[in-house]
């Protein structure tokens, strides 16, 4: 059973959190297999097209336009939807949009509501919300129902069920749908979802989603998917309630040329991804005659504001970047206590949480810079990173807890010593000494105390040399003479 | 040609020999090379964990320093990348425009040591001899922060008795990530393990790279491990001859 907290305000510190993680080897095999599978796929299907590197420009271009003009944008959209005979509702919070949709629903005097894959309604947590007002949800992304059978929690942002295995969907399944006799085919166990879905689809007329894209120009609401199930929640139920972050919009048609082009290679390593649907507010006969859309900022304003951070906001969910995170690649998803995972979630998370919480986030990367490498709208990722850092230092260092944290002393005395070099060299000649007590007679460093201890915990460290660079050049020159 | 050597806060202090290995290999081709004592650190250390002032401070002080040199060698490539990358962002922040027009004369002097041979000094046969299996890690920061691309290859390829053998997933991190090799060492740490795995399968005596930090890494879990390869800068097989090897093979 998964024990997974994806509510920032409760999960604990990174550090903390990848402990059960990395004790778990069938997770991290999943993982890292997945991954792979992705990376690789990914990986030929760039490299087919001669004019990457433009199209991500473009990509960038386009999403970095829509950011400095994003309220013209949205009136555009909202005038266009409405016209359309769609209804535009605005959320300043999660809280808000939570409760315009429980709202929608009592209006429909709805019980279930069928649900296409959106991460949007994991942000403002909306499952249990709707739950505990009495509303059943049933998923119906392939892995959003084994998540939800399983009572597991999304490790992903496009495969949010990557940690777990085929033989684990299979215990899942033939738990949960009383299937004694399931193999772990694939093909008995989508025919399960099949089945499983068939009758949910037939039976609830009420339907929520999120989006990949809203088209400003025509008031057009986009969404992406690989199974047909959400192209299914669109064409049955009557009512279509669709609850989407207010960077998502696009304001041209034909900017879905570019956009479509890098989502679907950097997501799963696709040309084109199997299922692309539009819908522009009501048509009669055809589809839900009753459209709803929740805009939601939830401190997407705020990000929008920090001219350095807004890049964040370019985010087309590919999850490239967690696919190519060495970090990711060992944890998976759970350890970053938010439903948006790696280097994008630990950037994005602190953000919407306005750095209240999860601000050990921005630490947990190495700035091996992989994933600015593949982001197909060109988010510099490592630079916000250190931009949070800086944030977090500059509001920590000036508490009282701080004042005895090694790490901070660490960087204070080690400021000192940058600052002077006689100071630095002396500390040079001392550290030879005292280090000594720890050095072995092979002349390494086996055991170091506190903070040196997680650098011995599995590496050891040479000795400290007899003499330093600068003190052989400056040996070397009084020879020469 | 005249240069000065930068030579990094963590390679004066614990990899004196690139530092040496350095100065001979560029003094061999001619370079005259001068040293500044009063170097320290280019100020990544605080910079990536969050101390931005500090890291402004260090850098000035860096640039101070070289205001007059022709030419800044560095044998670091996350020192190189910290300037070219992260430096324009922090004057932009902290500095005044007579400081920024200061980082812009700098910035074009500063070469990594791969750079410097095969851009300004246009040799890629440096006269090297080093005859041992050795495996190249493309440092993250070398790889993706300054785009060395197929220099290190082409000094390599050169190298008189070198059998060089392909790392499988090259441009994959080891960890070290600097601060955070202790901040979140469990994580970094499981990262080690998995690069070490593909660093070790190329039964290589030598892992080499453009950065000591990354070698301290790989080389530290090497030494606890009693594995059967050492790692190595590249320029001290660069700077190793015949006459005058490597002092990694006294």
């Amino acid at each position: 059973m998964n024990t997974a907290i994806l509510d920032p305000k409760l999960a604990p510190p990174f550090r903390e959190a990848v402990l059960p993680v990395l004790r778990n080897p069938m997770l991290r095999k999943n993982v890292a297999h997945a991954t792979e599978v992705i990376q690789n796929k990914r990986a030929r299907l760039v490299a087919e097209k001669t004019d990457w590197e433009e199209l991500r420009e473009a990509g960038s271009a386009i999403r970095t336009h829509v950011l400095e003009n994003l309220g013209a944008y949205l009136l555009q959209f909202e005038e266009r939807c409405t016209a359309a005979g769609g209804v535009v509702h605005w959320a300043g919070t999660a809280d808000e949009a939570r409760q315009i949709i429980l709202d929608l629903l009592r209006q429909e005097n709805a019980t279930e509501a069928i649900k296409i894959k959106t991460m949007t309604s994991a942000e403002i947590q909306l499952n249990p919300y709707l739950e505990a007002a009495g509303v059943t949800v049933h998923e119906t992304d392939l892995a959003e129902i084994i998540l939800q059978l399983g009572k597991e929690e999304p490790s992903h942002i496009v495969v949010p069920a990557l940690h777990i295995n085929r033989s684990q969907v299979r215990e899942i399944f033939s738990r949960t749908m009383g299937l004694k006799d399931l193999s772990d085919d694939p093909k008995e166990l989508t025919g399960a979802a099949r089945h499983y879905l068939r009758e949910k689809f037939l039976r609830v007329p009420t339907a929520i989603s999120g989006a990949n894209y809203l088209i400003a120009e025509t008031g057009a609401v986009a969404v992406v998917e690989s199974e047909g199930n959400g192209r299914m929640c669109l064409t049955l139920p009557e009512t279509m309630i669709s609850v989407v972050g207010i960077e998502k919009v696009l304001p041209r048609f034909q900017d879905l040329e570019v956009m479509l082009q890098v989502l679907a290679r950097s997501a799963t390593g696709e040309r084109m991804n199997p299922y692309t649907s539009l819908w522009t507010g009501v048509t009669p006969g055809d589809g839900p005659q009753r459209f709803h859309v929740v805009l939601l900022d939830n401190e997407r304003s705020a990000i929008l504001a920090r001219p350095k951070e807004r890049q964040t906001l370019k985010c087309i969910r590919c999850a490239a970047c967690m696919n190519h995170c060495p970090v990711y690649r060992q944890t998976g998803g759970h350890a970053y206590g938010s439903c948006y995972p790696g280097p994008i979630g630990a950037i994005l998370t602190p953000q919407l949480m306005r750095m209240h919480h999860a601000e050990s986030l921005p630490f947990a990367s190495s700035l091996c810079g992989a994933c600015y490498e593949v982001c197909p709208v060109k988010i510099d990722i490592p630079a916000v990173l250190l931009d949070l850092r800086a944030d977090v230092v500059n509001r920590e260092r000036k508490q009282a807890k701080r004042a005895f944290d090694l790490m901070y002393i660490g960087l204070r005395i080690a400021n000192t010593l940058f600052s002077r070099p006689w100071i630095f060299h002396a500390t040079q000649r001392l550290g030879r000494i005292g280090l000594r007590l720890f050095t072995a007679k092979d002349g390494w460093i086996k055991w170091m105390p506190s903070i040196g201890g997680r650098w011995t915990e599995n590496r050891d460290l040479r000795g400290l040399p007899d003499q330093t660079f600068h003190e052989w050049w400056a040996a070397r020159a009084k020879e020469q003479k | 040609m005249r240069a000065s050597l930068f030579i990094t806060c963590y390679n004066d202090t614990l990899f004196p020999e690139t530092g040496r290995a350095t100065t001979r290999l560029l003094e061999r081709l001619g370079v005259e090379l001068d040293f500044r004592q009063g170097q320290t650190c280019c100020g990544q250390m605080h910079a990536n964990s969050g101390f931005r002032a500090e890291a402004f401070s260090q850098a000035k002080r860096l640039i101070r320093i070289y205001e007059d040199a022709e030419a800044l060698v560095i044998p670091g490539s996350s020192c190189v990348a910290m300037m070219r990358d992260q430096y324009p962002g922090i004057f932009e922040e902290l500095g005044n425009e007579s400081q920024r027009r200061e980082l812009d004369a700098f910035l074009p002097k500063v070469f990594e040591l791969s750079e410097f041979l095969v851009d300004k000094l246009h040799v890629e046969d440096v006269g090297a001899y080093f005859p041992h299996r050795v495996t190249y890690h493309a440092s993250c920061h070398g790889l993706r922060g300054i785009h060395l691309g197929d220099r290190p290859f082409k000094l390599l390829s050169k190298v008189r008795g070198l059998e060089y053998v392909a790392l499988e997933h090259m441009d994959r991190c080891c960890g070290f990530g600097g601060t955070f090799s202790v901040k979140n060492p469990e994580i970094s740490q499981a990262m080690l393990t998995v690069k070490l795995h593909d660093v070790l399968s190329t039964r290589a005596e030598f892992c080499t790279a453009l950065d000591n930090s990354c070698l301290m890494h790989l080389g530290g879990a090497m030494h606890r491990q009693y594995a059967a390869m050492r790692t190595i800068h590249m320029a001290e097989i660069l700077a190793s001859t015949e006459d005058a090897p490597a002092e990694a093979l006294a």
